[in-house]
């Protein structure tokens, strides 16, 4: 259906999102998580979602990582619709070119870090290898450990090598750094920082914590189901120079 | 829902119904043990009531007094005997039926009705028609068994030949009788209604018919309640002796009786053997399916402590959830097996042709079955319960931490590297939790051996067949004389068109007598060195009297307490009626038959009559068996004829219409039982890996990589459970074939490759069925989700 870096060239845009609504049940019982959402997303960028609960954040981040769909609207990435997709080609979507980083890990806790890894670049098309994706994220030493042998920071750096171990042409994370205190939440947001300079992905964090917002190049705040504002960001931080 | 209801309560329910099909599988497994038993109680105590209601209502005498010919005034004499409640006496005389449309004779008896009204033993149920009319000398009224194979309706007729005189009937009447439940002539093994006839007629047509005037050749009594059978029999013997009396007998040797009274047995050791395996598995399997399902609430359970839920109030909400579900199969069951039992009950009446079922469900059954299966089901949820309520509500508070899949590391699974990361997801999913892989693989082979022991009935059955005809019995027809008769006879029936091979034997009446103990049998003289009938016992290897020597079977060495080496004393009761004294030379166990075995010199000698025959047993070119059964059909000297080929496809269609349609059932509910674990195990597995599965797909993996994941620890665990089950249910039906066997009926042990083949193929399609199932769940998860709860 699409094939990576084609479209980009002549964009460079990777998301472009038109009067997207998302609604759930219907009726009396209907609610509106995203009514109404316009929103481009340049390539290789790293935005930061900021949004109180209920804002729509989420959904719209579902939808982007093609595991929702809109109720209305359009959604392009790098072109082609994704808001039409079915199941199959949706599922296809997620294991070409999007990598996850869930707020809780969701490794599998019976494979060790390196096997996590390796889960995902066995059905990846040009993946790094478990090892160099863990190098990444700093975890070269501990290659052979169960995630029940890791830290929480530990573990989540092992969901990011295995988001990125692909080369996704973007990383969605939802809360990365919400189960995890200051100290290590720094030290997971410098290896999603890594990852976005070396592979280049668009990648967009989650986060209700606004502090975060000082590392990105694009802040984006939901409200009520909309997109209230969109900024650049001029005075760009490193991930060590923030704390909250 | 009302308001009275508490939250607690509601939550319940709710719960129920978000696992409804869940809880339906589990209470089918529930369901499937106590049906198994009701249906089985229900049935047998129905079918015993209803046999002992008909003997009662119809008058089923409790004494046969046969004799050469007496003359009629003695009835007053049998009624004067103490304990003799009512007695009658009649003519019954063997016949041959030439029916039409069929080259083998038909034969058979016919017997006496008295002049008028009905009789005051052994009453007539009648179906259709009347009895015959007074002074008719034609009219007879059929056995409906016999006038349902060949089609007889009122107003047709029947050719008979009595003692040589033949005669054509009018059928005025079917009827059925008490002593005709099961009609079986001699030579033969297995009733035929094609090929055994009876038939009633007025005593005075019958009497003129064959010369019986004024006399009667068979006393039948019904006894007194507090009677003695024994001393009334003492008594006929003696006042009946001058007139040719073998014997007068119980129902324990009258044939029909005895052939209900063994089979409704064997029903009844398979009703008292298999339902509390099914009930025990079943209770087993619950226990297994209810610890994992409370185990996956453990959060729900951790938040109520928090809540401030005392663990009582805890342990108190889940067993309401478990007794609920058991309720639910406790009731599914209960009413299933009365329903079935109720069906079952009136199939067999019909095959009996009982002419009315008494439908008896016994409470007693009901209260034990149902406080077994509730507390064994209660019992195993209650420590499941307790252990998840020991939980700290903190700990179930947070997130759970991942469990350690190191201290299983598998350093071989990380080197394997043949493995793809899901097969090894599944490979340490297993020996993380062994304990919990062992329970699901034990759940599917016991449900599978369950399958294979119900099967592996027919199975013995089959071998049976096998042994007792084709191996101890491996001739085509088997002919009697109306009396012994000269070898002579034998060679014109060896020198017969289409008879490729004949052996003689000889059978004489005796009663045999060890000690105290008196047995009512057969003895058998055949050739030594004969093929077509030879006793062989349970490893099919011929047993062979020694010169002089007697074989007999277990069943009546068992009655008479007799062991090879012994002495045993044979009274005969027909001819000159020497008696005996024989050493048993053997002891034969073998499947089927009852009997004493001798060679057919030695107890011609020890007869002191000649070389005489009774018979003979006939091999026939198949091509040539119409000439050959025509010629038997004209000859006045043959009474009986014994046909094999029928006789086999006839006890193998009755064994299974009666032993096989129970264990069809039973079949059904061990199919139900496998349905129920399976379908749970698969279920729990995906609950409990919900998460997981969804993250994968989030990741970008496919439905059928997500199934792979689950049904493949399954379907791994089901061909683990394979040969385990095998090898449980070839157990079973060793346990099952030992108890099912007595003295008087051998059940073989034996499983055929076919049976291990279809429960296999059973076990897998149920287990690809409840994955499909459970697959359309997997197809379902909901993907935001999985970013989102910690648990």
């Amino acid at each position: 259906m699409m094939s990576a870096g084609e479209e980009s060239g002549k964009t460079g845009l990777c998301f472009r999102a038109r009067a997207v609504t998302r609604i759930y049940n219907s009726g009396a019982a209907a609610v509106h998580a995203l009514r109404g959402v316009d929103l481009d997303l340049p390539d290789g960028e790293l935005v930061v979602v900021l949004g109180a609960s209920g804002s729509g954040k989420s959904t719209f981040l579902n939808i982007l990582g093609g595991l929702d769909t809109p109720t209305s609207g359009e959604v392009l990435f790098r072109g082609e619709d994704i808001s039409r997709a079915d199941q199959r080609q949706l599922t296809e979507y997620r294991r070409r070119h999007v990598g996850f980083v869930f707020q809780f890990y969701n490794l599998m806790p019976s494979l060790t870090a390196r096997e996590n890894v390796a889960l995902v670049t066995e059905i990846a098309e040009a993946p790094l290898s478990p090892e160099e994706a863990l190098a990444m994220v700093g975890l070269e030493n501990r290659l052979d450990h169960f995630p029940a042998q890791l830290s929480g920071g530990e573990q989540q750096r092992v969901a990011i090598a295995r988001a990125v171990a692909k080369q996704p042409s973007v990383l969605l994370c939802d809360e990365p750094t919400g189960a995890l205190d200051s100290a290590t939440g720094v030290r997971v947001l410098e290896a999603l920082k890594t990852v976005n300079d070396s592979l280049g992905a668009t990648t967009l964090l989650i986060t209700h914590n606004a502090a975060i917002a000082a590392i990105a190049d694009r802040v984006v705040i939901f409200a009520d189901g909309r997109v209230r504002e969109v900024r650049e960001n001029a005075d760009k931080r490193l991930p060590g120079e923030i704390s909250w | 829902m009302p308001t009275w209801v508490g939250a607690l309560d509601r939550k319940l329910v709710r719960e129920l119904w978000r696992m409804k099909t869940q809880a339906l599988a589990i209470a089918f497994v529930i369901a499937g043990g106590v049906a198994v038993h009701l249906l089985a109680a229900g049935m047998l105590s129905s079918l015993q009531e209803t046999r002992r209601a008909y003997y009662e209502r119809y008058l089923f005498a409790d004494v046969w007094a046969p004799v050469v010919r007496a003359p009629q005034r003695l009835i007053a004499d049998i009624r004067a005997i103490d304990g003799v409640q009512a007695a009658t006496t009649r003519i019954r005389v063997p016949a041959l039926f030439a029916m039409e449309g069929m080259s083998a004779p038909a034969t058979g008896e016919v017997l006496s009705l008295p002049d008028v009204g009905e009789a005051a033993v052994n009453r007539l149920h009648l179906v259709r028609g009347r009895l015959p009319s007074p002074g008719q000398r034609s009219e007879a009224v059929v056995l409906q068994a016999f006038a349902d194979a060949h089609r007889l309706e009122i107003g047709d007729q029947v050719p008979a030949t009595l003692y040589g005189g033949r005669r054509r009937l009018t059928v005025v009447g079917i009827a059925l009788s008490p002593e005709h439940v099961y009609a079986i002539g001699p030579g033969q093994f297995v009733p035929d209604d094609r090929l055994y006839g009876v038939l009633w007629m007025r005593r005075g047509a019958l009497a003129q018919a064959v010369n019986q005037d004024e006399a009667f050749n068979e006393a039948v009594v019904r006894l007194s309640r507090d009677a003695s059978k024994p001393a009334v029999i003492a008594r006929l013997d003696r006042l009946l002796e001058p007139y040719g009396a073998p014997g007068a007998y119980g129902r324990a040797d009258q044939i029909s009786d005895a052939f209900v009274s063994s089979e409704i047995d064997q029903l009844a050791t398979m009703g008292r053997v298999l339902p509390p395996i099914f009930l025990l598995v079943a209770a087993f399997l619950v226990n297994v399916v209810i610890s994992r399902l409370i185990a996956v609430q453990r959060a729900g359970i951790g938040l109520l402590k928090a809540f401030g839920y005392r663990d009582r109030d805890i342990v108190g909400h889940y067993l309401k959830l478990v007794a609920a579900i058991a309720a639910t199969g406790v009731l599914i069951g209960g009413v299933a097996g009365i329903w079935l039992g109720r069906g079952m009950a009136v199939l067999y009446m019909e095959y009996y042709r009982f002419p009315f079922l008494l439908f008896q469900a016994n409470p007693a059954d009901y209260a034990t079955v149902i406080g077994v299966a509730m507390l064994t089901v209660m019992g195993g949820a209650t420590l499941a319960v307790r252990r998840a309520a020991a939980l700290s509500p903190a700990e179930a508070m947070t997130p759970a931490r991942a469990p350690d899949y190191s201290r299983v590391a598998g350093a071989w699974i990380t080197r394997l590297k043949v493995l793809d990361q899901q097969s090894r997801m599944i490979l340490r999913q297993i020996i993380r939790w062994p304990w919990r892989a062992a329970l699901t693989v034990a759940g599917i082979a016991a449900s599978g051996a369950l399958l294979i022991g119900t099967m592996s009935m027919m199975d013995g059955i089959e071998v049976m067949i096998d042994s007792s005809f084709n191996i101890a019995n491996p001739h085509d027809v088997s002919v009697s004389f109306v009396e012994p008769r000269s070898r002579a006879a034998l060679f014109s029936l060896a020198g017969e068109d289409g008879v490729l091979a004949a052996e003689p034997f000889r059978v004489v009446p005796v009663r045999l007598r060890h000690g105290s103990r008196e047995e009512r049998a057969v003895i058998t003289g055949a050739p030594l060195d004969g093929s077509l009938s030879r006793i062989v016992d349970t490893l099919d290897r011929p047993v062979q009297p020694h010169p002089g020597g007697l074989v007999l079977s277990s069943d009546l060495a068992a009655k008479l307490r007799i062991e090879a080496g012994d002495i045993v004393e044979a009274r005969v009761t027909e001819g000159r009626r020497p008696l005996l004294e024989l050493p048993v030379s053997a002891i034969a166990t073998s499947y089927v038959g009852s009997g004493a075995r001798m060679r057919i010199e030695d107890l011609n000698r020890a007869l002191g009559e000649g070389a005489l025959v009774s018979g003979a047993w006939l091999t026939v070119d198949a091509d040539r068996t119409g000439t050959l059964y025509d010629r038997l059909k004209e000859t006045p000297s043959v009474v009986g004829v014994g046909l094999q080929a029928d006789a086999v496809k006839r006890l193998a269609a009755m064994l299974d219409e009666n032993l096989g349609r129970s264990i069809l059932i039973f079949f059904f509910f061990a199919g139900l039982i496998a349905s129920g674990v399976v379908y749970n195990t698969v279920r729990i597995s995906f609950a409990e890996r919900q998460r997981e599965l969804a993250s994968l797909r989030v990741l970008g993996f496919s439905r059928t990589d997500v199934s792979y994941i689950l049904l493949g620890e399954v379907a791994f665990l089901t061909l683990l459970a394979l040969p385990l089950g095998a090898a449980a249910g070839t157990a079973l039906a060793w346990y099952l074939a030992h108890a099912m066997s007595s003295d008087l009926f051998r059940l073989p042990f034996a499983v055929a490759p076919a049976t291990y083949g279809a429960a296999g193929a059973v076990v897998l399609a149920i287990t690809v069925a409840a994955s499909l199932m459970v697959r359309r769940q997997i197809d379902r998860l909901d993907l935001a989700e999985a970013l989102k709860t910690g648990e």
